[in-house]
């Protein structure tokens, strides 16, 4: 298995998200200015920020040369995972149905929560049970996540919220408690919190190990 | 008639005088202005440098100390930690959030100056009691700043500390610091090197931001007027500075550069003169080569422009290409704007015309030092608190002081940075007295370090040489807390005006407990800042010698937590022989309203010292569940600690009637926790006080829940509602 890992300009967890990665394959840095994928088996779309994000987060992300490929990438069916910053960026380039607002706090907040996986048909989170509660860390100023309620009944239809927060731990006034989604046809999905940074107990939990490991069992090592 | 124009700059008669006789005639107008900056207080040091050649400056784990952008320390194998403390208390007080932001961004360029990678900032903050709206507004401010720099950059905010007094209410204190890690060869010096070498400018555009902030703002009381100064406080761009910082990082990973020097107080005159200094060389820099925000910026203006995340750098000619293509890569502006000279001259032309020739010994050594006239005050120069605390029972008091402003939880504050972003936090806030980080994040290995960052300025008030001597071991016990030894040590000086008598007194007593304090721990200062005139009308601030330590964990995963953990669990007090707790100046005579002393009890350095290194040695033991060092509020409040941390109760045998056993301070106790069979093992020998469990807290007779307990240490949390 090898995961690709954008880095933007500003990028800050995508070594983080490279040390996660390689717990469970192989893992190389894929460069914003780069079409090139590298022949990568799954892409990671990392925290942080994406060109400063001054004007809205994700915006110009969505207009790299890396994210043109990854859309071709995602539209041939690859796995695509993006976190915080990289959901942000892939509801803007509009791979995901929805969009995150300003927390109701309006603030940054960095907190451990406990989220439980809603679907686990999913190549992000087959080797969960159902309903399994895992501990991992938000940290965001834009987490709130939006859609219009005929795109709710949809995505619901359709299996694609994947994610919830567990009761008491909405950190940031998500419609439904929702914490990560996937698009229609399942392969590209995005969540706020950091799985990334929840794969060693030494550093407050592994169960963000769940969607590496999901996806690293997609292709026989 | 208005004063000469050297005075309106902050120059006294004779520094002029002494200008002109070593440039053998007047300055001109670009002159003065940068020499009016080399020499003022915030650049020269004049009147704390040679106080601070009392302070130990040599250790075996050093690397790097004071002179270069950070200090460094060995934490073996080759790898070292660079760090330093600086303040950005003024620009704060005039406004919050970009003087805290830049402050952050400040600070790391130090370290990265030095070809370290950040990976931890901490911070230490004052301001006035939470009443007041306008230390709300500063808090909240500087923590949304704080948070803002940081948590753009990638670079994660472990730890810090805030307290909350009267005598801050004018005069602020913002207090970064920074550590990078680096192998020892990488670690890289700001001297310029090599004649014919270019001298190039990378990062952001120089703009008008932060004109004259060394001198009008750095180096003189805050008045009325501040508004008027709003234009003198810089503007933070932390996607360019992370930018800048990775291009830098490359560059050096490469050995593109010959030296590398980040720009902050007075912009390129400071910088390009120290690396001239330290090079023992001359600079030429041609002014109309500085890629500018506005067209029609004077020379001086751009020699003393504060625009942030800028960097200097000396290459060898045939280095350029490569510089550029990487710079290109990263997106970051770079230009030659001067070279190297044997002339020891900064000389300063616009094309062909020289605006500018001053030699660079008189720039950087030559500004006079002035020795401070202490005078010790014959009685408390600070008024006493406000008294907010009308009940002498125990029962209510421990409640109280849980919630009070200096006590109280930080959740709210630290909740808003970003602590595990680079993956080598082991140990976040509240979870053990000390940032614990793993060097070697992406292997086995459990080497690591642990952080603190300290002082509690009314206790250095009541006694500026005791109190300090309490920072320094107060910082080392954190330490070892977590089972880190201390290795060097940061510190940031702030005090009110050192021409005053009194302030001198302060300053002179409070350097000489340091350099004390030091020499018994064995620890060398790296580095650090003096932020020296912190007072208004209203008097001078608490003197504030905050000091952070960088200390060496040879096993994280051994790193003892301060939370209660195992019903069953016994506590212990581990304290040197003869400890006494004492309620002068401690939490609860704030509380009370009382007057600080003139004095604290005196300490046993030595005693202090072979205690915590036998706690020390017990924490890296891995057989405690807690150990937690008693600090403000004493032994009642560090068992109340315990139990919220680890949400379980305890029972203690403490004197329920004795306010001084319960709520009594003084440094060097620790409370532990673990097996009976552990904790009895300890040595010294510790004293058995209670057991873990339930879900309250008895101490004799005296009951509270846990529940209570944590509600009321969450008081901050209505600040930030």
């Amino acid at each position: 298995m090898r995961f690709g890992v954008v880095q933007f300009p500003g990028s800050c967890d995508e070594n983080d998200a490279l040390l996660a990665c390689r717990r469970f394959g192989e893992a190389e840095i894929l460069w914003h200015g780069d079409r090139d994928l590298h022949g990568v088996d799954a892409v990671v779309i990392p925290g942080g920020f994406s060109y400063g994000d001054y004007l809205r987060v994700g915006a110009i992300a969505q207009f790299s040369p890396v994210m043109g490929a990854v859309s071709e990438f995602a539209a041939d069916g690859g796995n695509v995972l993006g976190i915080c910053n990289g959901f942000q960026v892939l509801c803007e380039a509009g791979l995901l149905p929805g969009a995150l607002l300003p927390n109701t706090g309006r603030r940054f907040l960095c907190r451990q929560t406990d989220v439980r996986v809603a679907h686990t048909d999913s190549p992000f989170t087959h080797v969960a049970v159902p309903g399994q509660l895992l501990s991992i860390p938000v940290k965001h100023t834009t987490g709130r996540y939006y859609a219009p309620d005929q795109v709710l009944r949809g995505m619901e239809a359709h299996a694609q919220i994947i994610l919830h927060y567990a009761d008491g731990h909405n950190p940031n006034g998500s419609t439904d408690g929702i914490a990560g989604v996937v698009n229609e046809s399942g392969n590209v999905m995005g969540l706020m919190p950091h799985p990334e940074h929840a794969v060693d107990p030494l550093t407050g939990s592994a169960d963000g190990g769940v969607f590496f490991a999901s996806l690293a069992a997609q292709v026989p090592a | 008639m208005d004063a000469p124009p050297h005075r309106i700059l902050g120059l006294t008669d004779a520094e002029y005088e002494l200008i002109c006789a070593k440039l053998d005639r007047d300055p001109n107008g670009l002159e003065l202005a940068v020499f009016s900056l080399m020499w003022s207080e915030h650049c020269a040091y004049k009147h704390s440098k040679k106080l601070l050649r009392r302070l130990p400056v040599e250790g075996p784990h050093l690397l790097m100390g004071p002179g270069e952008n950070a200090g460094a320390v060995d934490v073996g194998d080759g790898v070292a930690i660079a760090f330093k403390v600086e303040s950005h208390n003024h620009p704060s007080a005039v406004e919050p959030f970009q003087g805290a932001a830049t402050g952050v961004g400040g600070i790391l360029r130090d370290v990265f100056a030095v070809g370290a990678r950040p990976i931890a900032v901490l911070d230490s903050l004052r301001f006035g009691e939470l009443e007041s709206p306008r230390s709300r507004y500063l808090l909240d401010g500087a923590v949304s700043g704080i948070g803002h720099y940081g948590n753009s950059i990638g670079v994660p905010t472990v730890g810090g500390e805030v307290y909350f007094e009267d005598a801050y209410e004018q005069n602020c204190l913002v207090n970064a610091m920074c550590l990078g890690i680096a192998d020892h060869g990488r670690l890289t010096s700001a001297a310029a090197a090599g004649v014919g070498n270019l001298l190039v400018l990378m990062g952001a555009r120089t703009g008008r931001d932060g004109i004259g902030g060394a001198s009008v703002l750095a180096s003189a009381e805050l008045d009325a007027e501040d508004d008027s100064k709003r234009p003198t406080v810089q503007i933070g761009d932390p996607f360019e500075e992370k930018r800048v910082m990775e291009a830098c990082l490359e560059l050096l990973d490469r050995q593109t550069l010959r030296s590398l020097q980040d720009l902050g107080a007075a912009g390129l005159s400071s910088s390009a003169s120290e690396m001239a200094s330290k090079g023992e060389v001359g600079l030429d820099i041609d002014v109309s080569k500085v890629p500018l925000r506005e067209d029609d910026m004077e020379p001086f203006e751009i020699m003393i422009s504060e625009s942030q995340e800028r960097m200097l750098c000396v290459i060898e000619p045939g280095k350029l290409a490569e510089l550029q293509s990487i710079c290109d890569r990263w997106e970051v502006r770079c230009s030659v704007i001067g070279e190297v000279t044997d002339t020891r001259q900064m000389r300063i032309r616009h094309g062909d015309e020289l605006l500018g020739d001053m030699p660079v010994a008189a720039l950087v050594d030559d500004c006079p030092l002035y020795d401070i006239d202490p005078v010790a005050p014959t009685e408390q120069i600070y008024p006493a608190p406000g008294r907010t605390l009308e009940s002498d029972d125990p029962a209510a008091i421990l409640p109280v002081l849980l919630a009070s402003s200096n006590l109280s939880s930080r959740r709210p504050l630290f909740e808003q940075y970003d602590p595990i972003v680079q993956s080598r936090t082991v140990r976040r806030p509240e979870q053990a007295d000390a940032a614990v980080l793993r060097l070697h994040p992406d292997g086995d290995r459990s080497e690591g370090i642990g952080i603190s960052i300290d002082c509690n300025g009314r206790r250095v008030a009541c006694d500026p040489y005791t109190g300090t001597i309490e920072a320094v071991l107060e910082c080392a016990a954190n330490l070892a807390c977590v089972g880190a030894e201390p290795l060097g040590l940061t510190n940031c000086l702030n005090f009110g005006n050192p021409e005053k008598p009194h302030v001198a007194w302060q300053l002179d007593r409070s350097v000489q407990g340091m350099a004390d304090a030091l020499v018994e721990l064995g620890v060398p200062v790296v580095g650090g800042n003096v932020s020296l005139y912190n007072e208004s009308g209203g008097g001078p601030i608490y003197p504030t010698p905050v000091v952070g330590m960088v200390g060496a964990i040879p096993d994280v995963e051994a790193a003892p937590g301060n939370a209660f953990l195992e019903e069953g669990d016994l506590i212990g007090v581990v304290a040197p022989e003869g400890f006494k707790p004492s309620l002068a100046g401690s939490e609860l005579a704030k509380l009370q309203g009382l007057d600080l002393p003139l004095g604290l009890p005196g300490i046993d350095v030595g005693a202090v010292c072979a205690v915590q290194a036998a706690v020390r040695a017990l924490a890296r033991s891995g057989g405690l569940t807690c150990v937690h060092d008693v600090a403000e509020g004493g032994l009642a409040v560090a068992v109340a600690e315990c139990c919220v941390a680890g949400g379980v109760g305890a029972a203690v045998g403490l004197s329920e009637g004795d306010p001084e056993a319960l709520f009594g301070e003084g440094v060097g106790r620790f409370l532990v926790a673990g097996s009976p069979s552990a904790v009895e093992a300890v040595a010294p020998p510790v004293t058995t006080i209670g057991t873990v469990g339930g879900d309250s807290l008895q101490i004799g007779s005296l009951s509270w829940s846990v529940a209570e307990l944590r509600s009321a240490g969450q008081s901050l949390r209505a600040v930030f509602a």
